[in-house]
């Protein structure tokens, strides 16, 4: 099973490999992992995309806890959050397919940010059916390049 | 006041109460060389080899509960100590270990002896550090000795760039480490110890499963009287010899590969396993699915990650071993239940002792050729069980925990997790210098001795007194023990025709060398060895056939052991 987890580490140098190194090193998956600073300049968040069965998922969040710069660790699973990704796509926009794009872009509420003589590259944003419906829909135009920041996700409410 | 950052380390040290380093210099480190020289309070000990050094300071942890201490230079110096940390990791040892690094400058430049030795020793280290300015390297040696010897102890490495430690910076050891990322739990969970109390006062057929955790934790006394309280027959892992007296009635020895048959068919037969500061490694359980199938299980452990990660646990308790035998053992002295639970479990106590009766650990005497467990069964006898023994490992390793009574903690030192070749003598000199009035004995074999055999230089040099006894079967016995069972007797490259001659090299170290050939020599020869002075190397000549009795095959239920 797919789990969403936010893990806030102290803004130093090493974290990442620290944390990347746990996955390698014990055979865990990483789907996505999207890294920042929050608002407290000396924390930063990663939000991991995983997969595995509870007891794998059990022993990920542990062995991230025991990371001694790791501050906290929350799996999203069965928490109502708000999830978005950014991709980034080229696609071919030449002679009727132009129309096409310009007409999804429309609908899936994306944007065009560059313009070349024979392609597009769009902006979208949107939980992760929206993303794939969206690349669903371009593909038979013919889709160049794809840029995907992975998932970032924060709970709801307060 | 302004210090520069190798006197800053020195000071530092010192401060911390650290009386000894076991190191080797280089370009990268030669500041700090040049400090220590000027101060008396930290001893320096020069071993041969870096791995040697991390050794010792694993054996001296170990031995002594102290944290252990080992600085080497930058590259190859740092790279050596892989090794030594991956071994402290997986048996949860305390030390530190100082690394000299190129100038910040030229980092990532692949400069002169430059090795990216925090990348490379991140999994098996606890935390490590690399320091970035002067002003930071006292909170970090003091934050690198608490982490190394709080919670679940670990090896914690510090690299230091040469020009932090040139620059100079005022001297401030913080008087407490703080790390908000780092809180270990020690207080086990009031109400699951008592559902666990509960749980164990409800079945017939208990055991305590003990682990090195018992001993890390200093809770051997606890363990005693929680399984004097309620007659708990306790089984203890590699690492958990001499958590509980080998003595003791309700002692049923090492459980696993090469556990007892008592310990195996109780594990298996029992209907209740109580799990301390143990981690139910795949030595331990044989083929997962059929450890303990009637049993419910508590763990008990510092490490949240050891519970629920090899099999499935019960009542899980996270926290210090000590804290909770302690409440454990609140909750049942002298309560009737106490009294109640002793007399229903007496049949099951029963049932192990004609277990242990029908099968105890044995082997075939012999005239003409030395049965290597006689000669620890002589080690002990000569000893009167009161030395410290390290050992190496494979066959020298199995047959010193077998046959050699342990009755007190911190009196078997040997590589369980990681099984180090070579660890034995370094970890013997380390503990030696640790505990100088006390015998130490390195059970080796011909093969692991050769692992680390440059230390003898170091125990001499530092007339550091310790007692090598070599099984010497002129193979690497447990591989080869394999192959005799599990590959038609292909003794594919594990025959060392007996070289080199080691009495002859002991005396080229100026140590003292030893030789028995025939079994009614060894008593007299290991008498002579340890009476001796300064270090004794003593070569006996074994049955290379000789092999480790019960084994649990790799892969197969612990109830299928193969016997003598």
């Amino acid at each position: 099973m797919r789990h969403t987890i936010s893990v806030l580490v102290e803004n130093e140098f090493g974290v990442l490999s620290r944390v990347s190194g746990l996955f390698s090193g014990r055979g865990f998956n990483i789907e996505s992992l999207c890294v920042a600073e929050t608002m407290d300049a000396q924390v930063s968040r990663m939000t991991i995309v995983t997969s595995g069965n509870d007891q794998i998922i059990e022993q990920i969040l542990k062995q991230l806890n025991k990371l001694i710069p790791v501050l906290k660790v929350i799996d999203f699973t069965g928490v109502d959050t708000v999830d978005r990704e950014l991709v980034l796509v080229k696609v071919n926009a030449d002679g009727d397919g132009k129309q096409e794009v310009l007409r999804l872009v429309d609908i899936f509420r994306a944007r065009i940010v560059d313009v070349a003589p024979r392609c597009y590259t769009i902006e979208m944003t949107g939980g992760e059916g929206k993303v794939l419906a969206f690349l669903q829909m371009l593909r038979p135009m013919g889709i160049r390049e794809i840029v995907r920041t992975g998932k970032i996700a924060v709970s709801r409410g307060m | 006041m302004q210090m520069t950052g190798a006197e800053i380390f020195v000071k530092a040290l010192a401060d911390l109460g650290v009386d000894v380093v076991f190191g080797y210099p280089g370009g990268a480190t030669i500041n700090i060389y040049d400090a220590l020289f000027k101060n008396v309070k930290v001893r320096h000990m020069l071993c041969r080899h870096e791995q040697g050094a991390v050794h010792m300071a694993d054996g001296y942890a170990r031995a002594s509960g102290r944290t252990g201490v080992c600085l080497v230079t930058s590259g190859p110096g740092a790279t050596n100590t892989v090794t030594g940390l991956a071994t402290a990791y997986m048996d949860s040892i305390p030390i530190v270990v100082f690394t000299g690094q190129v100038p910040t400058l030229l980092i990532g430049n692949d400069a002169f002896q430059e090795a990216d030795i925090v990348g490379i020793s991140r999994p098996c280290t606890k935390h490590n550090y690399l320091v970035k300015e002067t002003k930071d390297l006292a909170r970090i040696i003091k934050e690198s000795f608490y982490i190394a010897s709080t919670g679940r102890p670990g090896p914690v490495l510090v690299d230091m760039p040469k020009d932090v430690l040139i620059a100079s910076a005022r001297y401030e050891l913080p008087k407490e480490a703080s790390l908000r990322g780092y809180r270990p739990t020690y207080e086990g969970h009031q109400r699951q110890v008592e559902s666990a109390v509960r749980l164990l006062l409800s079945r017939e057929r208990p055991v305590v499963y003990a682990g090195g955790g018992i001993i890390l934790s200093n809770a051997s006394g606890e363990l005693a009287e929680l399984s004097g309280a309620l007659s708990l027959p306790v089984t203890t892992t590699l690492m958990g010899m001499g958590a509980f007296p080998g003595s003791d009635p309700l002692s049923l020895g090492m459980l696993g590969m090469h556990g007892t048959y008592a310990a195996n068919m109780a594990i298996s037969h029992s209907d209740v396993i109580l799990a301390v500061g143990a981690r139910f490694d795949d030595r331990v359980t044989g083929k997962v699915s059929e450890f303990a199938p009637h049993a419910k299980i508590i763990h008990v452990d510092i490490d949240p990650t050891s519970i629920q990660k090899n099999v499935r646990v019960d009542i899980p308790i996270v926290g210090d071993v000590k804290d909770v035998l302690r409440k454990m053992i609140k909750l049942v002295k002298g309560k009737k239940e106490a009294t109640a639970f002793r007399g229903k479990t007496a049949a099951w106590r029963g049932q192990i002792a004609s277990w242990a009766k029908t099968h105890p650990l044995t082997y075939k005497p012999s005239k003409g050729k030395i049965k290597p467990q006689y000669v620890v069964e002589q080690i002990h006898k000569l000893t009167k069980g009161k030395a410290i023994i390290a050992t190496e490992v494979g066959q020298n390793q199995m047959w010193a925990a077998q046959f050699y009574n342990y009755e007190q903690p911190r009196t078997f030192l040997s590589s369980g997790g990681l099984g180090t070749m070579g660890y034995g003598l370094p970890a013997a000199i380390g503990a030696q210098v640790a505990m100088p009035g006390r015998l130490v004995v390195d059970i080796a074999g011909d093969g692991s001795i050769q692992m680390n055999i440059q230390e003898l230089a170091t125990a001499v040099q530092y007339r550091v007194p310790v007692k090598v006894v070599i099984l010497n079967n002129g193979s690497l016995g447990m591989v080869r023990q394999w192959q005799e069972l599990f590959f038609d007797g292909n003794y594919s490259q594990t025959c060392l025709p007996r070289i080199p001659d080691f009495v002859k090299l002991a005396e080229a170290y100026g140590a003292k060398g030893f030789r028995a050939t025939k079994p009614e020599e060894v008593p007299e020869v290991l008498r002579k060895g340890f009476a001796a002075d300064g270090p004794v190397l003593i070569d006996v000549i074994t049955d290379p056939g000789e092999m480790v009795y019960p084994m649990v095959p790799a892969g197969a239920g612990l109830t299928e052991m193969l016997l003598v």
